[in-house]
C-alpha cells in the first residue's frame, strides 16, 4: 500500500461545554493562516451569544459536503488526505453560496480579502488542538475520521447557543439568550 | 508610529454628536504607555487648569476607555475605564476583563474619550471605522442580564443586515452600565459580560451621567503589527506555561481566599471589619465547587489561568441566581462582611450585585456599614424603611442594595459610597459615625487587613496609595518592589491581567513591552521616571479634589480608624496598627517618591520629570 492511503483522515472530536471561552484556539489559527492575531479571520471562532455559554464554531466536514457541491467556481474541493474542506483563494469569488447551504453556517468571509474561510485542518496538525489540548481544557481532540455523525456537529450558532444555555443554567438557561 | 498600537483614538462628543479620530505623539505614548498611564495624561491635560470645579458627575468630565499595546498580546484581555473619579475626585485606572479591548484595537482603535452629555439615553455601536450614537430607550433600565441578551440580539442583527454576505457575525463585545449606573450612584460599575466589572473609582456613575448606557464593538482587522512577532510567541509561551502550572488560580480562583484569609492570616473583612478572622469550613471553596459551580475554567481572550468559575445555585430559597462564582473580594464583601457564611446566599448577593450594575467591594462596604449603624442602633428599622439588615441575612442586604441602585429612601445617602455617606449621616444623626466608615480618600479599602501583618503588611499601603483603599494599587517600599503600585501602574498602562504574571521573572513584563512595541524599557527606567511621572500626576489630582471634597494629607493620608483598633479575636487576637509606625514610615514614603512632609509633590521632583505645569498648579496647596 502506498504512504499516503495508510495515513487514515482525521477529524476534530469537540466537546463543545468545556469551552472556557479563552480564544487561544483563534490565536494559534490566525497566527497560523495569517501570521497576525486576527480574531475575525480565524477559520475557528468562539461565540458568545450569552456568557458562560462559549463555544467554538467550525467546519464539521459532513459526509456529503453540500458546500463543495454548491461552489458555482469550484473552489471547493475535498482534501484526499485529510478530509478537510480546502478553497482555492484565485477561484474564489466570495458568492457566499457555501454559507447558504452549510447547514450550521460555518463558512465565513475573510474581512479583508474576498473569499470564504472554512478549517482546512492545517494539512493534518490543526494548531488549535495543539493548544487547546495544552491549556487541558480538552474541548478540541484530534480523532481519526471514522462513523461520526458529522451532521450533528453541522449547526448554527443559535441552536447550539440555545442548547448549551439549557445545559448550563437549566431552566434559566430559556430566558438567558 | 510605534508598533503594538492601532494607531489612533476615538473621541466622541455626546452633547454634540461630534466624532472624530485623535493621535498622541510617540513620545507621549512611550511616556505613559495607555490604559491607567495615558488617562492621568489626557485628563491632565485637558481639564487639569480647573480640576477642582469639575463635576465627576457633569459633562465636562471625560470617561476613557484605553487599550495599551499588550492588550490583545500579553494572555488575558483587559480594558482600563478611567476619568474624574466620583469617589476619589481624583483618577482610578479601574480595568475589567473581556473581549472589548481586542475588538477596539481590531476596529482600529487604542481607546475611546467620551465628552458630554446625551440629551436622551443612547449607546454607542462602533463596527470598525462606522461609528454610531444610537438610540437606547429600549435597554435603559434593563438589569445586566437582559441588557446583554438585548444588545447582542439586536447588535448582531444590525451587522447582518447591513453585511448582509459575510456570514454568521459574532456577537460584539459589550461594556454597559445597569440601572445603578444610570441613576448615578457613586458605587456603580462599568460592566462587561455579566459580572466583569471595573469597579474601583465609580465609573458607571460617570456613564451614567453622560446617559451613555453601553459600548458594543465589532473589529474585523489583525491586531496591530508588533515588533518582533518570534519574540512575542516566544514569550506568550513563558506566560502560558507559567499559569498552566498555577494551580491555585487555575482550579480555584481567587475563591480559596474565602475561607482561607480568614483562618489563616486574619485579614477578612467581618461583619464591617469589626473582626478580620473566622474559621467557617463551610465558607471553603470546596463547598463552592462542589454546591454552586457549573463551569470550572472561565476566562477572556488568551487567557491560560481562567481563574472565574461560572456560579448558580442549584438548591433552597435562592434557587436559579446565576453569576460569576465570587471571587476572594466578593466573598469577604457581599460574604463574611455582611456576616454571610453560606455560598448560596453569597452567589445569590453576587448576582443582585451584578444585575444592578453595582460593584461588589464598594456596595459590601457601604452595606457593611449601614448594617454596623443598625447593630449600634444609630439608625433604626424605619430609617431603613422597613428593613432590619442584621449579620447574615442576605435577603435584608439584598433588598437595601436595590434600594441603593433606585436611590430610595435611605439607599439614596447610602448611593453617595461609605464615606459621603457617612458624612451625610453624621449631619442628620448628630453623631460621628465617621469612624466606622472603612475606605480611604472616598474608597472602600479592598478585602485585605493589615492588621494581621500577614497579607497586605504594610501600615501605609492604603495611606499612601494614589487610588486610596484600592487593594491592587498599594504603595509599598522599596518602589520597586513587585507589590508597589509603581510596578502595578505598568500592568494598567500596557493594559493586562495581574493575574498572569505571578511567578513570573520581574523583567518578562517589560521584555514583552519590548517584543510588541520595539521599545527598549528597563524596570528601573520604568519605576524611577516613568510610573513616578504618573504617580504624581495622579497625587497631583488626588490632592486638587472637589468639587464636593478635599483631601488634606495631614488628615487623609490616615488609616481607616478601624485599623488601630485591636483585633478582637482570632490568632492575632490583640494587634492592631500603630498610628507612631504609621507616621513614621510615612514620612519615609513621602522622601522616596519626592512629596515634602506634607504629602505635597516636590517643586524640584516634578521640574525633574517635565510636570512644570503640575508645579505650578499645586503651589496653591503648599
Amino acid at each position: 500500500m502506498a504512504e499516503a492511503e495508510k495515513r487514515e483522515a482525521i477529524w476534530i472530536a469537540r466537546d463543545l461545554s468545556k469551552c472556557s471561552g479563552c480564544r487561544r484556539c483563534e490565536i494559534a489559527c490566525s497566527l497560523f493562516h495569517e501570521k497576525r492575531i486576527w480574531p475575525e479571520a480565524s477559520r475557528i471562532r468562539v461565540f458568545m451569544l450569552a456568557p458562560g455559554v462559549e463555544f467554538p464554531h467550525f467546519c464539521a466536514q459532513c459526509e456529503d459536503y453540500p458546500c463543495v457541491e454548491v461552489c458555482p467556481t469550484k473552489a471547493l474541493s475535498v482534501s484526499k488526505e485529510t478530509g478537510a474542506v480546502l478553497v482555492d483563494a484565485n477561484t474564489c469569488i466570495g458568492c457566499g453560496k457555501c454559507i447558504e447551504v452549510c447547514p450550521g453556517k460555518v463558512p465565513h468571509m475573510h474581512p479583508k480579502e474576498n473569499k470564504v474561510l472554512i478549517c482546512d485542518l492545517c494539512g493534518g496538525d490543526p494548531q488549535c488542538v495543539k493548544v487547546c489540548q495544552e491549556g487541558l481544557w480538552n474541548v478540541l481532540r484530534v480523532v481519526p475520521r471514522r462513523f461520526h455523525p458529522y451532521r450533528l456537529y453541522a449547526r448554527t450558532p443559535e441552536e447550539i447557543a440555545k442548547d448549551l444555555a439549557v445545559k448550563l443554567y437549566g431552566e434559566e438557561g430559556e430566558r438567558l439568550l | 508610529m510605534i508598533s503594538g498600537y492601532a494607531g489612533k483614538f476615538l473621541e466622541v462628543d455626546l452633547s454634540t454628536k461630534n466624532i472624530k479620530e485623535v493621535k498622541f505623539s510617540d513620545e507621549i505614548l512611550m511616556d505613559y504607555v495607555g490604559g491607567r498611564g495615558l488617562a492621568a495624561k489626557i485628563l491632565w491635560d485637558r481639564l487639569g487648569s480647573k480640576w477642582e470645579t469639575v463635576d465627576p458627575l457633569g459633562p465636562e468630565n471625560l470617561l476613557l476607555f484605553l487599550t495599551g499595546p499588550l492588550t490583545g498580546f500579553f494572555p488575558g484581555g483587559r480594558i482600563c475605564v478611567s476619568g474624574k473619579s466620583p469617589q476619589s475626585n481624583g483618577v482610578v485606572g479601574s480595568t475589567v476583563g473581556g473581549e472589548f479591548g481586542v475588538e477596539l484595537k481590531c476596529a482600529g482603535y487604542d481607546g475611546i474619550i467620551v465628552a458630554g452629555e446625551a440629551e436622551k439615553p443612547v449607546y454607542l455601536s462602533i463596527k470598525d471605522g462606522d461609528v454610531e450614537i444610537r438610540d437606547a430607550a429600549r435597554i435603559w433600565g434593563l438589569d445586566a442580564k437582559r441588557t446583554v441578551a438585548v444588545l447582542t440580539k439586536e447588535c448582531r442583527e444590525l451587522l447582518k443586515k447591513r453585511y448582509p454576505q459575510r456570514g454568521e457575525w459574532r456577537e460584539p463585545s459589550i461594556l454597559y452600565i445597569g440601572p445603578a449606573g444610570e441613576n448615578k450612584v457613586r458605587t456603580a460599575v462599568v460592566a462587561a459580560k455579566w459580572s466583569h466589572a471595573a469597579g474601583y473609582g465609580g465609573y458607571g456613575a460617570v456613564m451614567g451621567s453622560k446617559k451613555l448606557k453601553a459600548i458594543a464593538v465589532k473589529g474585523t482587522g489583525p491586531l496591530p503589527e508588533v515588533a518582533d512577532m518570534d519574540a512575542v510567541k516566544q514569550l506568550t509561551q513563558e506566560v502560558c506555561n507559567n499559569a498552566y502550572g498555577n494551580e491555585l488560580w487555575r482550579r480555584w480562583g481567587t475563591g480559596s481566599g474565602g475561607y482561607e484569609v480568614g483562618a489563616k492570616t486574619s485579614s477578612e473583612p467581618v461583619r464591617n471589619w469589626q473582626e478580620e478572622w473566622h474559621d467557617e469550613k463551610s465558607f471553603g471553596v470546596d463547598k463552592f465547587e462542589n454546591r454552586v459551580w457549573i463551569k470550572q475554567y472561565w476566562g477572556d481572550f488568551g487567557c491560560p489561568t481562567t481563574c472565574l468559575k461560572v456560579a448558580m445555585v442549584k438548591s433552597g430559597k435562592f434557587k436559579g441566581a446565576i453569576t460569576d462564582n465570587p471571587d476572594y473580594e466578593l466573598q469577604a464583601y457581599l460574604g463574611t462582611n455582611l456576616g454571610i457564611f453560606n455560598p448560596e446566599a453569597n452567589v445569590y448577593m453576587a448576582s443582585v450585585i451584578d444585575d444592578l450594575g453595582l460593584c461588589g467591594i464598594q456596595t459590601g462596604n457601604v452595606l457593611g456599614f449601614a448594617a454596623e449603624l443598625f447593630q449600634r442602633g444609630i439608625l433604626t428599622k424605619k430609617d431603613f424603611g422597613g428593613i432590619e439588615p442584621k449579620w447574615g441575612d442576605a435577603e435584608a442586604f439584598a433588598t437595601l442594595a436595590r434600594k441603593i441602585a433606585s436611590r430610595e429612601g435611605l439607599g439614596n445617602i447610602l448611593a453617595e459610597g461609605t464615606y459621603r455617606a457617612a458624612l451625610k449621616i453624621s449631619q442628620l444623626k448628630g453623631v460621628d459615625v465617621v469612624p466606622y466608615a472603612v475606605q480611604v480618600k472616598g474608597i472602600g479599602v479592598g478585602a485585605h487587613g493589615i492588621r494581621s501583618g500577614k497579607d497586605y503588611v504594610e501600615t501605609y499601603s492604603y495611606v499612601c496609595s494614589v487610588q486610596g483603599g484600592d487593594h491592587t494599587s498599594v504603595a509599598c517600599m522599596p518602589l520597586e518592589d513587585p507589590r508597589s503600585e509603581h510596578l502595578r501602574i505598568f500592568d494598567d498602562s500596557g493594559v493586562i491581567c495581574f493575574f498572569n504574571t505571578f511567578a513570573l521573572p520581574s523583567n518578562l513584563l517589560f521584555d514583552f513591552y519590548g517584543a510588541v512595541t520595539g521599545i527598549e524599557l528597563t524596570r528601573e527606567g520604568w519605576v524611577n521616571m516613568k510610573a513616578m511621572r504618573i504617580i504624581q500626576l495622579q497625587r497631583a489630582m488626588l490632592l486638587l479634589g472637589g468639587p464636593d471634597l478635599r483631601w488634606d494629607p495631614k488628615i487623609h493620608d490616615d488609616n481607616p480608624p478601624r485599623f488601630y483598633e485591636p483585633l478582637p479575636s482570632g490568632p492575632f487576637k490583640g494587634k492592631a496598627v500603630e498610628k507612631a509606625r504609621v507616621e513614621e514610615e510615612k514620612r519615609k514614603y513621602y522622601g522616596l517618591v519626592g512629596w515634602d512632609e506634607r504629602g505635597i509633590p516636590r517643586s524640584d521632583v516634578l521640574r525633574r520629570l517635565g510636570l512644570d505645569d503640575v508645579d505650578k498648579a499645586l503651589e496653591k496647596l503648599r
